[in-house]
């Protein structure tokens, strides 16, 4: 209502008691119609982002058909419970409860917005043995071929991710090369035309592995036996 | 505290009809344009967030209709968002659960349907006026007009930008796509396209009402 309206015709008390009744049986039955779809669907949305996740943690670690969740904190890498804070990360095992490769997630900014990737680290080979992009928002048909591109993808069969022989950080930093010029198994082949897209992989990858491969191989055993 | 006075009008297969071509809301009302815009690089995103806005504005339409003696008018806009802004968040759960790859590609745009101009306009302009019965008619007819314009640019988009409709590709490995029709460039153009094609029906159609008319005069 504007503010002449108020000023020419005081509200009655009665319109008042209606304003207050009709919003209120509004919001009641709002709130009520919300819950009540908040619980109904609440059980399948959790069970599509499980489904979601296992679907790209099988991509990234070949051979897995199982996965626990654990939690890097402070003290090393602990199976994951509710009240623990941390960097998720994802164990997958085989059909043996063998352990096949830990996945991670990692960011960093792309060419429009933060692209987020799952990755699978193999232990065995110290290398990364696949990703899957997670969030993006790169150009379609240029800079998204960061998901799709096979030869892109080729890249991370087995790039090397190698801790160094001090035990902090990598041998080798993950660079992105341009088109063709990869040489070394721990370059990164750059798509041709999306060279931010490409290095912001190779970017998000060499951090991500700088700080955790050591961790992970330090932390082998826990991993190994709570298959 | 009456509402606006009710303008009854018959129920007839035009209440429909008139939604989906003379009163379509986004090639003749030009209403809700940012998710035509948005959302329609391909058809089932499209299709999608078409349904989606149906649902909505027809539940919110409903209940409008319903509780429109009831509405004291100095409050109902506000009454108008909190049951438009109910069914989106339904809506919003809904698709979760329906399909998360979904829900990602149409991003905000789920949640934009509150400020959708099309349903506050049908919900103060029609809904707040005439009974159910007629509401929900007119509602299904707005709701698949915007549905059908929706797809008129998601299928054209997604054929030129990716060369695929639905997901299956329609050419074969040498296709080169058309990828600006699936950047936001390429919804201006489409949209532009469609607008242009409507707008000469609809004045080729008015020419000849026009010269029918001279033509009855003279005899």
């Amino acid at each position: 209502m504007n503010q002449e309206g108020i000023a020419q015709s005081p509200v009655s008390p009665a319109l008042t008691r209606s304003m207050l009744r009709t919003l209120g049986l509004v919001a009641t039955l709002s709130g009520l119609l919300v819950v009540l779809s908040y619980r109904t669907t609440l059980p399948i949305i959790e069970e599509n982002k499980r489904l979601a996740i296992e679907r790209a943690l099988f991509k990234v670690i070949p051979g897995a058909v199982s996965r626990r969740d654990f939690v890097i904190t402070d003290r090393g890498i602990e199976p994951a419970q509710p009240d623990l804070s941390g960097t998720a990360l994802y164990a997958g095992y085989d059909l043996d409860g063998q352990l096949k490769g830990v996945a991670l997630e990692a960011a960093a900014a792309g060419y429009q917005d933060v692209i987020r990737i799952l990755y699978g680290y193999d232990p065995n080979c110290q290398c990364i043995r696949g990703i899957d992009v997670l969030k993006m928002a790169e150009t379609p048909g240029i800079g998204d071929k960061i998901a799709k591109d096979p030869a892109f993808l080729e890249n991370f069969t087995a790039l090397e991710a190698r801790p160094s022989t001090s035990g902090s950080g990598l041998e080798h930093a993950i660079v992105s090369v341009k088109h063709g010029d990869k040489s070394e198994p721990w370059q990164i082949d750059a798509i041709s035309g999306a060279t931010i897209s490409s290095k912001a992989i190779a970017r998000m990858l060499n951090d991500s592995a700088q700080r955790f491969a050591p961790l992970i191989l330090n932390n082998l055993a826990v991993m190994e036996a709570a298959s | 505290m009456p509402g606006l006075p009710d303008q009854h009008e018959p129920v007839t297969l035009d209440t429909f009809l008139r939604g989906l071509w003379e009163e379509n809301p986004v090639f003749v009302m030009l209403l809700g344009m940012c998710p035509v815009l948005a959302v329609t690089n391909s058809a089932i995103n499209a299709l999608a967030m078409g349904l989606a806005s149906t649902f909505v504005l027809v539940a919110s339409n409903s209940l409008v209709s319903l509780l429109r003696h009831y509405i004291p008018k100095q409050v109902r806009i506000a009454t108008y968002i909190i049951i438009i802004a109910t069914f989106v968040t339904m809506v919003d759960y809904a698709i979760q659960a329906i399909s998360l790859d979904l829900y990602n590609a149409l991003g905000a745009f789920i949640q934009l349907i509150v400020v959708n101009c099309m349903i506050l306009g049908r919900a103060e302009a029609y809904a707040s006026k005439q009974p159910l019965g007629a509401t929900v008619v007119n509602g299904l007819g707005i709701g698949g007009g915007f549905t059908l314009a929706l797809l008129s640019l998601g299928v054209v988009r997604e054929v030129l930008g990716s060369g695929s409709l639905f997901g299956i590709a329609l050419f074969g490995e040498n296709f080169q796509p058309w990828v600006v029709m699936i950047l936001p460039p390429g919804g201006f153009f489409v949209l532009g396209a469609w607008l242009l094609i409507f707008s000469a029906f609809r004045l080729r159609k008015q020419r000849q009402l026009d010269q029918e008319g001279v033509a009855q005069h003279d005899s």
